[in-house]
């Protein structure tokens, strides 16, 4: 088990938080409502960090 | 008329690249169904992702924002969960996949657990959970064409003319027809879905956020997940389930086999959600629907992107439209059209006549495609409207294969067969009772509470399923080993 794969667990606390502490309409960010931009955020997370794993695996 | 001749166009075009691509290639069983194994990152991309964008997402990600606003953003996430389990799980299927020149999913199943039987099992349940994905493919496109002829072409008769084009490339060129059109599919679908996303929130609210402040005036609360019903319980249980069985389909093991190394499918993943992202313009789209065409009901909402896009644009505009949707049918249609036949050529046809070499083998997939196709044209044109219905049965069905998967990606795998096949059947008769008898778990148990009672019920049929395979592995484990104890015993 390489110590880079425990990167993963951020996109997942990510995603499984988004709908418990963030689902509210505002602050709007980047015009999205707080919850949107959440989901959004999460993806992008999901995506650098699988691409950083593969980099140092 | 111009919006009909520009979908024609496209239509050819996807003909031709489709036949085009078989040029120069010696079409046998592992060229047409996989592509020789040969496909770089860009090819294996645009065909998973060709799974990320089908008609569903093009309709149905309008047609969900328009109808229920936040939870939609599930559509969002399920696949970004799916990617993170697959940057492990997928390498590990190629290369054994590689190793045993498998080609198509239920190979993986009979060769890791040495069992014809379980594959047979496999087959017959992916091929019940892909035909109402593909009835899907074709019935989106009815809308399209008809929706962008502004009703001039009835949605059989495009039905029928987009069948004849999926079958003709697909027996011609196997997956190298899909992956070319795929190409064209996802630079017109990008095009289209950015424009559309940004032009019309800016040209009905003034902007995004406007968009948003008007829509939370007008219906308060509908931007984020309600508290009963399509709630945060509700939410997370159906993004873990979704994206649990969002590899398993055949259509994606297929894709998956036509890499040409391990490494271009931990590239693919680690880029698919971003590409995911575009389908944000999509929702945008819907949501500009909301309070400019208001009233779409039921199945209807399914229409809002047109609806809005034909009171704000010029024919030919709608033209561009209709071809990038139809695009968005022909790949993943093709995909699954291609994948149910080499299903029943390989793991049926050729298990029923043993004899059978490749050639035939072959030559019986490729006469299967016309004839898989006029079933899905029948269900199509036939069927009720209980498609969504079908649907989620077809995404439950394929999960209850995801615990096998899982559990035999070690060198020898963890379940028996046995093992294997009792949780896949108890799972299926689960699902499919709780399915067609729409239980939830809010009417079994209604004095739970409510975080416990949106919980989506396709998770228990997964966790008993789980249950089942451990139990009856175990049993039979415990059996072997105390036979053999009982044999020392008496050796001794």
């Amino acid at each position: 088990m390489q110590k880079i794969y425990f990167l993963v667990l951020i996109p997942i606390l990510f995603i499984l938080g988004a709908p418990i502490f963030a689902n509210k309409v505002t602050p709007y960010i980047l015009g999205l409502p707080f919850f949107m931009f959440f989901v959004c955020l999460s993806v992008l997370v999901t995506s650098l960090t699988l691409l950083t794993i593969n980099k140092f695996d | 008329m111009i919006s009909l001749l520009i979908i024609g166009l496209f239509l050819l075009l996807s003909l031709w690249l489709g036949i085009k691509a078989r040029k120069g290639k010696d079409m046998d069983l592992e060229q047409w169904a996989v592509g020789g194994r040969g496909f770089g990152t860009i090819f294996v991309f645009v065909l998973l992702a060709g799974e990320t964008y089908t008609t569903f997402t093009f309709l149905g990600g309008s047609g969900m924002s328009y109808g229920v606003g936040g939870p939609a953003m599930f559509i969002l996430v399920y696949g970004t969960l799916a990617n993170i389990i697959g940057y492990w799980m997928l390498p590990r299927i190629w290369k054994y996949a590689k190793e045993n020149r498998l080609v198509s999913q239920p190979d993986y199943f009979a060769s890791k657990y040495k069992s014809k039987g379980l594959g047979l099992l496999v087959t017959v349940v992916s091929v019940a959970a892909m035909i109402p994905y593909l009835v899907m493919q074709f019935k989106g496109l009815g809308i399209i064409v008809s929706e962008a002829s502004y009703g001039r072409i009835p949605p059989s008769a495009a039905v029928w003319v987009s069948m004849a084009t999926i079958v003709i490339y697909v027996m011609i060129s196997g997956i190298h027809g899909s992956a070319w059109t795929a190409v064209i599919k996802d630079i017109m679908i990008l095009g289209v879905v950015l424009f559309l996303g940004l032009y019309l929130p800016f040209h009905y609210y003034g902007g995004i956020q406007e968009m948003f402040q008007n829509i939370e005036t007008a219906k308060p609360g509908f931007l984020v997940l309600p508290s009963e019903g399509m709630s945060p319980s509700w939410f997370l249980s159906t993004i873990v389930l979704l994206s649990l069985g969002f590899y398993m389909y055949p259509h994606a093991f297929s894709s998956l086999y036509s890499a040409k190394n391990a490494n271009a499918i931990r590239k693919n993943v680690g880029m698919m959600p971003l590409y995911s992202l575009i389908i944000v313009f999509v929702f945008f789209v819907g949501f500009a629907a909301i309070l400019q065409v208001p009233g779409l009901k039921g199945e209807n909402v399914d229409l809002a992107l047109f609806r809005l896009s034909l009171q704000t644009f010029d024919p030919w505009v709608i033209g561009l439209i209709g071809a990038a949707g139809l695009l968005t049918a022909l790949v993943p249609g093709s995909m699954m059209l291609m994948s149910i036949s080499t299903l029943l050529a390989k793991n049926v046809y050729k298990e029923l006549a043993p004899s059978a070499n490749d050639r035939k083998v072959m030559m019986v997939a490729k006469w299967l495609v016309p004839i898989v196709g006029l079933i899905a044209v029948w269900f199509t044109l036939y069927g009720t409207n209980t498609i969504a219905s079908l649907i989620i049965i077809g995404s439950s069905l394929i999960t209850q294969l995801t615990p096998s998967v899982f559990l035999s990606l070690s060198k020898k795998p963890y379940l028996t067969t046995q093992g294997s096949i009792a949780g896949i059947v108890t799972g299926i008769i689960i699902i499919s009772y709780l399915t067609f008898t729409e239980t939830t778990i809010g009417s079994l148990f209604p004095s739970l509470p409510q975080v416990l009672k949106d919980i989506n019920i396709g998770l228990i049929a997964l966790i008993i399923n789980v249950l089942v395979s451990l139990s009856v592995t175990y049993i039979q484990k415990a059996m072997i080993d105390k036979g053999k104890v009982s044999r020392n015993y008496q050796a001794s």
